[in-house]
């Protein structure tokens, strides 16, 4: 109730150009994770120059994610959300410079095995047989079902985390899987 | 008694609770059965091995389904906060739930209930909401990986996902990253933090360290931090002073990782196997 009520406020003020020159961008915000990995899918496959962020202080939850986008755009955006049935809780535009997800990735080499680490999330790779050996760290509930669904799978057959994740820490791994997949091309 | 709180990652599975039994590789409670993977089965497995080294009842669980969307976790929560206070359970362990912090202002206020409060120790996506609340300090124990503790010592990062570069980077400075969680009061009143040298800390700082045996691929193996949440709640729940309990858990945990002979391609139930004999280890001194 108190996210509509922020929403709501937020959405009838005419809100200056934030203190980065930020005015030009809003945030798009989601009943819940999933939704938003949906969207940054659905958005980034069709051209899209989006950021998956951190909401701001007033409307954090949880384990919250938002989809910062060019505001002018908004109509655009919405209408390719609502047309599958992604629509946003609500629009609001940034103000005050959002949470970056964490971009360091750290590699370990065990030899045979390989493991990289997104945030507090690890993914383990067999290099002989390209089969994900592991998946360790993280706290939310979709990491044992991740790890589930992807240990013993090869690279190319696990399902991804960005499709079966809902949370941040699936989000984290989802990061880590493409370095690994990065990796693996080099 | 020992309570356990937390999830399975299977949506079809039903809201339970009750004693938790162990059957070769496969958790009971009530009629369900859980396999012993990675997450609160394999925290579940390790306490109920522990408890029958020290011969202590096993611990009851109150478990749900979910697999990340939050469902089974709000109806967990939900439930807690009426049944909590017509218990008396000695210790409470909460572990994988969705971070939500309306819900864990709402449990913390049922455990305020409680005439005997229970020693409270987070981990996991509970850990998360603690520090997301700004009530850390009302916990005993919190059992953070290096990566975690990290995330509690960012006054500002609301979950791992967003700990700001310059502190994630200081992974070899514990010490730091351990003054900072408590300085802005992040931190639970000990601190039990898992990597490649495990210690023990409050807010003077370190107070305790076990850095051996030293098994490098137990960093890759998920379910070994899970474990040793699973070894020291026992552990406390069986009233051991806090410094010999985690000291004890600490050890136990890494010699049944290298009873294991570990790869990077073990799977956490074949070191829940070795915890008998580790807790013999430890135990016969």
């Amino acid at each position: 109730m108190a996210l509509f009520g922020f929403l709501k406020r937020t959405r009838s003020r005419k809100e200056p150009a934030g203190r980065n020159g930020e005015g030009d961008r809003g945030i798009l915000v989601f009943e819940n994770t999933s939704e938003v990995i949906q969207a940054e899918n659905l958005l980034k496959g069709e051209g899209w120059e989006i950021r998956v962020m951190g909401p701001p202080p007033e409307i954090r939850q949880g384990c919250d994610l938002v989809i910062e986008f060019p505001l002018m755009e908004e109509l655009d955006i919405l209408r390719i959300l609502e047309a599958e049935g992604l629509t946003p809780l609500g629009v609001v535009p940034v103000t005050s410079p959002l949470l970056q997800p964490v971009d360091i990735f750290h590699v370990k080499d065990f030899g045979r095995y390989f493991m990289v680490r997104a945030a507090n999330m690890k993914l383990t790779l067999d290099k002989e047989t390209g089969v994900i050996v592991n998946v360790s760290g993280g706290g939310c509930p979709d990491v044992p079902y991740l790890a589930a669904s992807m240990v013993g799978q090869t690279l190319a057959d696990a399902p991804r985390p960005r499709d079966i994740g809902h949370t941040l820490c699936g989000y984290a791994l989802q990061l880590a899987y493409e370095e690994v997949e990065r990796l693996c091309s080099v | 008694m020992l309570c356990v709180v937390g999830t399975v990652p299977s949506d079809d599975f039903p809201l339970v609770e009750g004693e938790v039994g162990l059957n070769g590789d496969l958790l009971r409670i009530g009629t369900s059965t859980i396999a012993v993977h990675r997450g609160t089965p394999a925290l579940l497995a390790a306490a109920v091995k522990s408890a029958e080294a020290l011969g202590r009842p096993s611990p009851f669980a109150y478990l749900v389904g979910d697999t990340g969307t939050g469902k089974g976790s709000r109806k967990l929560y939900a439930h807690l906060t009426e049944a909590l206070p017509r218990t008396s359970f000695q210790t409470i362990a909460f572990h994988y739930l969705q971070p939500i912090i309306h819900w864990h202002k709402r449990l913390q206020a049922a455990v305020g209930t409680l005439k005997d409060r229970p020693k409270l120790i987070a981990d996991a996506g509970f850990m998360y909401a603690a520090k997301m609340s700004g009530e850390a300090s009302l916990y005993d124990l919190f059992t953070p990986d290096v990566g975690e503790l990290a995330f509690l010592a960012d006054e500002e990062a609301p979950h791992p996902f967003y700990t700001r570069g310059f502190i994630l980077h200081e992974d070899n400075r514990v010490p730091d990253l351990i003054a900072r969680a408590y300085k802005h009061r992040n931190a639970a009143r000990y601190l039990l933090v898992k990597g490649e040298r495990d210690c023990l800390a409050d807010a003077s700082g370190i107070l305790e360290t076990v850095d051996s045996p030293v098994e490098e691929a137990l960093e890759a193996i998920g379910g070994t931090g899970d474990t040793l949440t699973g070894i020291v709640s026992v552990l406390i729940d069986a009233q051991m002073h806090m410094r010999e309990a985690a000291v004890a858990a600490m050890r136990i945990n890494r010699l049944a990782g290298w009873h294991a002979r570990p790869t990077p391609a073990t799977q956490i139930g074949e070191i829940i196997g070795y915890i008998p004999q580790a807790f013999r280890d430890v135990l016969d001194g």
